[in-house]
């Protein structure tokens, strides 16, 4: 890893507009939580099914896909990345930096606001929240590899981000049983109901597919990234 | 520091088209200009030159080693790109120096201190980059390229958007970046421009390389063409007569409906005392010359079929 990328990736992705996306859904998100918790009669149930679908099916992959295209989409469109890559640095190196910032961006923008959520739901004893807290983090950390990927992959990132998010997550994710073992959001909810009290929450992933599937996609994706990188072209304008 | 850049057999196509059609060149030390009508393929040469496109058949080199796909020869490579686009949220010093610390230097600050005194860019170092004028930025990105003292300098289009006073001072230190023995190659379009600075020319027309050589080999080319006209004059008939008589034409047509008289001189400078002459002697008087071919792709086009 290179700090001064780390850094020069956090400033981009910190200094502008999207710092205030980020805090302003994860602070809607945990507002509506606490309104949930003081005005409405919800159970322990209700409340994990809430966090689910809104942390782990709608906040993570949005989240991820801001972020991990953030962390390096915007330079490739404007050619600054130019500078980064006419140096004597692997360009694995270059994934790895920019990774490190899009994960933690998600972990503190998206995995603290669940735990925190959580908390305020359904208090911080039954192992709920610390759950959803670590399951959100992995969800996050996956997501953030995936869609840097995309973003070094694809000039449309954006828009197969929000197709493989809304389509493939929500929908077939949800619906159809064979497609849950390659979701995101189960492979996370199996990570939350290890930790949580028995009977909270249920996956449809067993934990050890979930562990090996969330480390292989991660360190895939991220290998991939590099090797995308090493045979990015910067097409003349002629 | 003798630092070579060879390009061998290289083809390099987009789809269909063909971007740049087996050229073979080699660039040593000293200044070395690019010359080509726009789109004729510099910057796919410039961006082959500097490992960010890989040459469909061929081999890019610098001093033996492959330039794809190997970092590594970024230590001896400073690039100036021709897209403005830079971190616009740093000030001139940041950017200069995140250049330096990527290039891992044992003192980026005092690299970053001397490149950006080289540039004359210390007055507006504070500043951030996104409120630079456009020759301001050129000037910082030309300091991000120096910040390792490369060897090896490639700028594509660096005079576009210049005023005057910007374009002397690139040019000036692109002659000491000449002089102290570093290779240093730029792209233009403008013969003046690439006349004045590089010792040796390459012109790269519709992708083939056309010529190669120092700068009056290319300006005699480029002159000693066959030159086209459009002329009208008070007996386009009797100016006709006279000009093959004389035998400095190599061709001549009458065009009644347009009423002109359509030439082609055989010699650029001979024709240019000569029309004047033989139009007094015969007393004609000329109303209009027109060349007929002297846009920039017709002078290329014309170094293609040569």
């Amino acid at each position: 890893m290179n700090n001064t990328i780390i850094r020069l990736t956090a400033r981009a992705m910190l200094g502008g507009r999207r710092l205030y996306l980020l805090l302003g859904l994860a602070l809607l998100f945990l507002a509506l939580a606490t309104l949930l918790r003081l005005f409405a009669e919800f159970g322990t149930s209700d409340a994990t099914e809430f966090i689910q679908a809104v942390s782990l099916g709608a906040l993570l992959p949005l989240f991820g896909l801001i972020v991990g295209t953030g962390a390096i989409a915007p330079e490739i469109d404007d050619g600054s990345v130019v500078y980064l890559l006419a140096k004597p640095v692997s360009r694995h190196t270059i994934v790895r930096s920019k990774l490190v910032v899009a994960v933690i961006t998600t972990v503190t923008f998206a995995a603290v606001p669940t735990f925190l959520a959580s908390v305020i739901m359904v208090g911080g004893s039954s192992g709920i929240a610390l759950g959803f807290g670590a399951g959100a983090l992995v969800a996050g950390a996956v997501y953030s590899a995936v869609f840097l990927l995309l973003a070094i992959a694809t000039r449309q990132a954006v828009i197969f981000g929000l197709v493989y998010a809304l389509l493939w997550e929500s929908v077939v994710g949800g619906f159809v049983p064979g497609a849950q073992v390659l979701s995101v959001q189960q492979w996370a909810l199996s990570v939350t109901e290890s930790i949580a009290s028995p009977g909270a929450v249920s996956a449809n992933v067993s934990l050890g597919a979930a562990l090996v599937l969330i480390v292989a996609v991660f360190a895939a994706a991220t290998w991939y990234a590099g090797e995308r990188l090493r045979v990015l072209t910067l097409a003349g304008e002629e | 520091m003798m630092t070579t850049l060879t390009l061998k057999d290289v083809s390099r196509w987009f789809g269909n088209v063909v971007a740049v059609n087996d050229v073979t060149m080699s660039i040593g030390p000293g200044i070395t200009g690019l010359l080509g009508p726009n789109g004729a393929g510099k910057s796919t040469v410039i961006n082959m030159l500097g490992g960010f496109l890989p040459p469909s058949t061929g081999s890019v080199e610098l001093d033996g080693a492959a330039v794809w796909k190997n970092p590594d020869v970024y230590r001896a490579i400073g690039l100036v790109p021709e897209r403005e686009a830079v971190y616009d949220f740093l000030t001139g010093w940041e950017f200069v120096l995140l250049n330096a610390e990527l290039h891992g230097l044992p003192d980026p600050g005092e690299a970053t201190r001397r490149a950006l005194a080289t540039v004359e860019m210390e007055y507006a170092q504070q500043r951030k980059v996104g409120d630079y004028s456009k020759g301001m930025k050129q000037r910082v990105k030309m300091a991000s390229a120096l910040v390792h003292d490369p060897a090896v300098l490639l700028l594509d289009e660096p005079f576009n958007g210049m005023d005057p006073r910007q374009r002397l001072h690139l040019m000036e230190l692109l002659r000491r970046m000449g002089a102290d023995g570093r290779t240093v190659l730029f792209s233009s379009h403008i013969l003046e421009e690439v006349e004045q600075l590089a010792s040796q020319i390459e012109v790269i027309v519709a992708g083939r390389h056309a010529a190669s050589g120092d700068y009056r080999e290319i300006r005699r080319l480029m002159t000693d063409r066959p030159h086209q006209y459009t002329i009208s004059s008070s007996d386009d008939r009797a100016l006709a007569a006279a000009l093959i008589a004389d035998g400095c034409t190599a061709s001549v047509s009458l065009d009644s409906k347009e009423q002109v008289l359509r030439l082609e001189a055989s010699q650029f400078l001979n024709f240019a005392e000569l029309l004047p002459r033989v139009s007094r002697d015969a007393g004609i008087r000329l109303y209009q010359v027109t060349p007929a071919d002297e846009s920039l792709e017709s002078v290329f086009s014309y170094l293609v079929q040569a």
